[in-house]
């Protein structure tokens, strides 16, 4: 039952990133592929109706580790205070952005949430990459099961070490690429005309800046935390995971090549879960994994709810999960083709 | 010097009262518009769709700013109150993770269907978005309250020898006889809000002279339910939370009446000023008997006062806790009766020829709010000194890791955003009532 909930938690995160990252993608690039109010437009017409069930992908993952992991949602929340703040604001900002904007067809009002789209959305990507980063790098957790880290220390990735380091950020800088290029193949599925074009001539860009960057986060990986790779070797499963996140890639390029629109985002989507799929199978039982300190590491299975509390976990969650697959499947079955923007007044 | 865990109070504090003055709208005005659309539905009436429509115009920015409001309460257990989190995460992260499941999904998904999506879908699709729209914040309150619930009278748990709290009977944790009451308290009370803004709106299109038709039928739809509403609020529902407040928290009853002596035929307390240090209330203003008859059910049953418990078991803020109390019963008074005036005129069609009363109803629609907020301030207060009551003090349950200088900085934060979203939720609110429900050639 503690590898279910583990695998519970990874899955919900994995769709948090595939789901919520096209958005937060399209998001960090709605500045530069849509130039006119009538292509913004179309951009949010393209992720409006989704950005939101998208953000519940992150509350449910936080649920299932309520329920599944206490102490790790406990010393993981409290221990990056700070950004997680960050996030909650940027998220706020975000989430305004996208559903004020239309309210006021004015020039001024208009160009100031695209700005906060943007910034909010190209943050929160840097953020959870950071915060990816924090979990391979380890943190310092003390004998009583907690960790507190400032925002930065000395950069360094060795101890004292702070939220932001030359790892983690570098970790933050490619999960910008990644869900930037998600995004873009996003709008190539779903958008035609300007935005299309653009986003297509982006996502070949940023594909080619994934895979370098794929290439030089591993190396800096192994600079970091040399053991991480020990649990990879052993464990097919993450073979499969990164054939996969490399078939999405390749998938990405080839389908941009031959313009299949929705080749390219099913090929980013692989790409992302396959990453985050190879990187839980490594890591594994390590929920919270420590550096420096005498403490062990917080584990799947030091943290887990007992037997009784695991099992009538997941009598719910085997009804709910359907259910909220269900809505995403009528929502985006509501909203097939390609988007336009919508008359003023009748949509994002 | 304010302690660490002052800070944490007051930021959850603020974040969740200001957060749930944007709910408690979406989820009344959810009922109000599947009833709208019903009517357009079974009485084959456009304005009623049209009046829809203008209602989800509101309820989509008020339901913008709770979310974005709401992400953040999820988030404080763990960040602000992580020990509580990892003694109690077993137990109530059942409920915390089933609202996200069960709850937010249905809201989230089906919110863009419902704001945007009328010509895209049909007709029968938008009311089944409606009715999703219903059914995920209803249940979402459901959700939470059972969470609150199991804070203000835990059951279905044990207590292990480190502290940790586990899960033994799910059935009598998500069905606590708390929340059944508290939620049927809580949920009535937000259609009361919904009614009083949309019975004040209609009021303010009639004095206006603009938008006469809809202007009655939102002072019809608003009087009517934000009569049945005001009066089950208070009884049977708050009747029923009281009876549970006197049985399983004595001593929070008698810090909201500012009772300190004990006896029989308590009286209930209109006005007065409860003067902790001498143990009295100054100037009170009492009805005999009343207090042991609503506690109870006798007008002879003994209330105990405060002086009657140990002092590390009173709620720590006895002067707040009494006035949020009354301060909730008193408008929930008040709201009956403007409701029940109201509701005389609008049955007998004299209700748009009264004046006085449109300008009452119209300036009424902060009570609710304020009600209701003073209403979880004396559920929450009442709870003090615990965090599970009887069992885990709120002083243990803070994070151990994060101090009153980071606290501060983020409590700062919050309400520098909080702001400048309230004057934008208020501006664009504000721009859709001076629009008014018809529509025109371009609304921008």
């Amino acid at each position: 039952m503690v590898e279910f909930w583990y695998g519970v938690v990874a899955i919900m995160l994995t769709l948090y990133v595939v789901m919520d990252g096209f958005d937060l993608g399209a998001g960090t690039l709605h500045l530069f592929v849509a130039r006119t109010n009538e292509e913004r437009r179309e951009v949010l017409a393209a992720i409006g109706p989704y950005w939101d069930g998208n953000e519940v992908w992150l509350l449910a993952t936080g649920g299932a580790l309520f329920v599944a992991f206490p102490p790790v949602l406990a010393a993981g929340l409290s221990g990056f205070y700070f950004a997680i703040f960050l996030v909650l604001w940027c998220l706020i900002l975000r989430g305004i952005s996208i559903e004020f904007r239309s309210h006021v067809a004015d020039p001024m009002w208009r160009s100031l949430w695209d700005a906060g789209l943007s910034i909010a959305s190209g943050l929160l990507a840097l953020f959870f990459g950071a915060a990816l980063g924090n979990l391979l790098r380890g943190l310092p957790i003390d004998e009583q099961g907690w960790f507190s880290l400032t925002l930065f220390t000395d950069f360094s990735a060795r101890a004292p070490v702070g939220i932001l380091d030359w790892y983690t950020v570098t970790v933050g800088v490619f999960a910008v690429a990644a869900l930037a290029l998600h995004g873009a193949t996003f709008l190539v599925w779903k958008t035609g005309g300007p935005v299309h074009e653009r986003s297509h001539r982006l996502a070949a860009r940023l594909a080619v800046a994934v895979s370098a960057g794929w290439i030089l986060v591993t190396i800096a990986t192994v600079q970091v935390n040399a053991t991480f790779f020990a649990g990879f070797t052993t464990r097919p499963a993450a073979w499969a995971a990164i054939a996969a996140a490399a078939g999405g890639l390749v998938a990405v390029a080839r389908g941009l090549g031959v313009h299949r629109p929705l080749v390219p985002f099913l090929g980013s989507c692989a790409f992302l879960a396959g990453l985050l799929g190879a990187t839980a199978i490594t890591i594994f039982p390590d929920m919270l994994h420590s550096i420096g300190a005498p403490a062990p590491s917080i584990t799947a299975y030091s943290a887990a709810n007992d037997t009784t509390g695991l099992w009538t976990a997941f009598q719910w969650w085997i009804i709910g999960f359907p259910l909220a697959v269900l809505y995403f499947v009528v929502v985006f079955r509501l909203h097939r083709g390609k988007v336009t923007a919508p008359p003023e007044g009748q949509g994002y | 010097m304010p302690t660490d865990i002052f800070w944490h109070r007051l930021q959850f504090a603020f974040t969740i009262t200001y957060h749930y003055l944007f709910p408690q709208l979406t989820m009344g005005l959810a009922l109000l518009i599947v009833i709208m659309k019903s009517l357009a539905l079974t009485r084959r009436d456009a304005r009623w769709d049209e009046a829809a429509r203008f209602w989800i115009r509101i309820f989509g920015i008020n339901f913008a700013v709770g979310v974005v409001t709401g992400v953040p309460m999820e988030f404080q257990f763990g960040t602000n109150w992580a020990n509580f989190s990892r003694l109690t995460g077993r137990v109530i992260g059942h409920t915390l993770a089933m609202e996200g499941l069960f709850a937010f999904f249905l809201e989230s998904t089906f919110l863009a269907i419902l704001v945007w999506g009328e010509r895209r879908v049909g007709r029968a699709w938008h009311f089944a978005a409606a009715v999703a729209l219903f059914a995920g914040s209803w249940l979402s309150g459901y959700f939470i309250i059972a969470t609150n619930s199991f804070m203000q009278h835990p059951v279905g748990h044990e207590v292990l020898a480190d502290g940790t709290f586990r899960l033994v009977d799910f059935g009598a944790f998500l069905f606590n006889p708390w929340a059944r009451a508290a939620y049927a308290h809580n949920m009535i009370a937000s259609v009361v809000t919904a009614s009083f803004v949309v019975a004040a709106c209609g009021a303010y299109y009639t004095l206006s002279g603009r938008h006469l038709d809809h202007a009655r039928r939102f002072l019809k739809l608003g009087v009517t339910t934000g009569l049945i509403a005001s009066i089950a609020v208070a009884f049977p529902t708050g009747d029923q939370q009281a009876k549970l407040v006197a049985r399983h928290q004595p001593v929070a009853l008698a810090a909201m009446e500012g009772r300190f002596e004990s006896g029989t035929r308590a009286g209930i307390t209109l006005i007065g000023q409860p003067n902790v240090k001498a143990r009295r209330l100054d100037n009170p203003i009492q009805v005999p008997g009343v207090l042991s008859f609503l506690a109870f059910g006798t007008f002879h049953s003994n209330v105990p006062g405060l002086l009657e418990f140990p002092e590390d078991q009173w709620p720590d803020n006895i002067e707040l806790l009494y006035y949020a109390f009354h301060v909730m019963a008193g408008l929930g008074t008040l709201m009956i009766a403007l409701m029940a005036v109201a509701a005389g005129l609008v049955w007998t069609g004299r209700l748009s020829r009264s004046r006085s009363v449109l300008w009452a109803l119209m300036l009424a629609f902060p009570f609710p709010y304020i009600a209701t907020t003073a209403g979880w301030m004396t559920t929450e207060l009442g709870r003090q000194p615990w965090l599970v009551y009887g069992l885990l003090r709120t002083a243990a349950g803070a994070s151990p890791t994060v101090h009153s200088g980071t606290a501060l900085f983020t409590l700062i934060g919050f309400c520098g955003i909080y702001l400048v979203l309230g004057v934008l939720f208020l501006f664009l609110v504000g721009r859709e009532i001076a629009h008014g429900p018809e529509p025109d050639l371009v609304h921008g």
